[in-house]
């Protein structure tokens, strides 16, 4: 796996008071703030903090209803995104060589040849995954931890600057947590830019330089240990989780000033 | 002996040109339909098909009813109207965040209703039988030659999409993020379920067509682990069942398309019960490997 041009600017995403809304309501709601090129991030928070949101409107899968996110001279090819488990049909009888072949998508399209190179990158992930040997498995013959360990070699191969993981080690055992870890740092140190969403605060102090507290609103961003204080839990826990049918149109020179941001 | 076999077995085919007709007729839609079953029930979809065969009665019937039992008529009315249920479900879907399968009730029963009503007002019980069975003996030159260009176009599409099409049935969050554009190919798709069923219309009619796509592909999924196995089985179950349903409907007199799909449905219960994966093995202990 090549690593990338270190010299290559790209690998940055700004985000510029970015409110992510469901049928009106914000899920992520005035967050502003900046992934530096090469940087290595855990976004943390409560169930419905809106960290998925995030995730996908970075990736552009939802619109962005006020605000803007500037991905720079990034192309949709160049962004990975690995999503939660739960979107995948794993009784589909496709084989585990071909889960990892679909990492080749961006380039070889519906129609294009993969050809010999591409099938030997395939193997090659499944080995740094620690999968040799799994190529024609069925993936329904899996367990969870050896499907996502595919899922993570399908990301290497897509060979991406940003690469963009949901909850990454759900429901995986402590061994396939170290090993994914691994390749995380194996990514951090090729200079590409890695956000995921984490729910393991201590897994998120010891591996990730920095982290993204996400409360709906932004709580803090900036140094996992700078971040992970009891008065950013404090404040994150106070979040008001109702779905509040009559709240008023939020006034957008009175958010930003209450909210305020994160110094980038 | 060996002449009553021959009798009983080839015979119909070898006397009759419009038993030979519906037998290629049913080969080509054996060899079109079945992989397209099979991925229908790859992406959750199995009652698609029969919503579909139902969507597309009210165009056939208003194709009957302005050029009488003209073949590119009521193919044509056919074709029109399960692409407009189609669309219309697919949009609705997509536009109010319903389930797709609910909104193709509410648009094929629609269509159902639209359908028989419309026959009705004109034509008379034996020509509603007559869509909804088919008849064999409605299979002449050009209808076969429509069903033959139909089913060859539609297996090279098929062939075209094959890949987006898989990809986006196990992974649809994947191929978003990559730009691989499920929703136009998931469209051409329901478009050749659409064109298959219409072509099926003649042999077996627009009830029992379904029956020849949905029942080999079922039976198939006992048998083989992968798709591509999954696909020539289902095929080639589809094509024995016309066979053997068409030497029915000539012995004894029934309709074809019924018999044709008692045959595959036969095809599926000895599957569920003798398959690979079936309820045998299934029940008898096989001892566990060591690792």
């Amino acid at each position: 796996m090549p690593a990338i041009a270190a010299s290559a600017p790209a690998g940055e995403i700004s985000l510029e008071d970015v409110t992510v809304a469901y049928d009106r309501h914000p899920a992520v709601h005035h967050v502003s703030g900046r992934f530096s090129p090469g940087s290595l991030t855990a976004i943390i928070g409560p169930n419905g903090a809106g960290k998925s949101t995030l995730l996908k409107a970075i990736v552009g899968q939802l619109p962005v209803a006020d605000g803007s996110i500037e991905r720079g001279p990034l192309k949709p090819r160049d962004i990975a995104f690995l999503p939660q488990q739960a979107s995948l049909d794993r009784a589909y009888p496709i084989s585990v060589l071909e889960v990892v072949l679909l990492g080749h998508w961006q380039r070889v399209g519906a129609f294009g040849r993969i050809g010999r190179d591409g099938i030997r990158a395939a193997r090659e992930a499944l080995s740094a995954v620690g999968l040799e040997g799994f190529e024609h498995r069925p993936l329904g013959t899996l367990s969870i931890g050896q499907a996502q360990r595919a899922l993570f070699a399908r990301v290497l191969v897509q060979d991406a600057r940003v690469i963009l993981l949901d909850e990454p080690f759900n429901a995986l055992d402590a061994r396939t947590v170290a090993d994914l870890l691994a390749l995380l740092q194996r990514w951090h140190g090729e200079k590409r830019t890695v956000i995921a969403v984490l729910h393991d605060f201590d897994l998120v102090r010891q591996h990730f330089p920095e982290a993204l507290y996400l409360a709906r609103r932004l709580i803090a961003w900036g140094r996992s240990d700078e971040v992970l204080t009891p008065e950013n839990q404090l404040a994150a826990r106070r979040m008001a989780e109702s779905w509040d049918d009559t709240a008023p149109l939020c006034d957008p020179g009175h958010a930003q000033h209450s909210h305020g941001g994160h110094a980038a | 002996m060996g002449a009553a076999i021959y009798d009983f077995l080839f015979s119909p085919f070898a006397e009759f040109a419009f038993m030979r007709r519906a037998l290629v007729a049913c080969f080509a839609l054996a060899l079109s339909g079945a992989p397209i079953g099979v991925v229908l029930m790859l992406r959750r979809m199995s009652l698609f098909g029969e919503a579909m065969s139902h969507a597309i009665l009210p165009g056939a019937a208003v194709g009957f009813l302005v050029a009488g039992f003209s073949l590119p008529a009521i193919s044509v009315g056919g074709i029109v109207a399960g692409l407009v249920v189609a669309l219309a479900a697919g949009a609705a879907t997509r536009a109010t965040d319903q389930r797709e399968d609910a909104s193709f009730a509410a648009f094929y029963l629609i269509a159902l209703a639209l359908g028989v009503t419309l026959i009705s007002t004109r034509g008379s019980a034996v020509d509603v039988m007559h869509i909804l069975f088919g008849s064999v003996l409605a299979v002449d030159e050009a209808a076969l030659l429509l069903l033959g260009v139909v089913a060859s176009l539609s297996l090279l599409i098929f062939a075209a999409i094959y890949r987006p099409l898989l990809a986006d049935g196990f992974d649809p969050e994947f191929l978003r993020s990559v730009g691989g554009g499920g929703t136009l190919y998931h469209f051409v798709f329901l478009g050749l379920v659409v064109v298959n069923l219409v072509a099926a219309f003649q042999a077996l009619g627009s009830l029992m067509a379904v029956g020849l796509m949905m029942l080999p592909a079922l039976a198939a999924r006992y048998w083989s682990r992968s798709l591509i196995s999954a696909m020539a089985v289902a095929a080639l179950i589809a094509a024995l069942s016309g066979y053997c349903g068409l030497l029915l409907s000539y012995h004894a007199d029934l309709p074809s398309g019924p018999s044709i799909v008692l045959f595959a449905g036969g095809g599926y219960l000895l599957s569920l019960g003798f398959g690979r994966q079936g309820l045998i093995l299934h029940w008898r202990q096989r001892r566990h490997l060591e690792a």
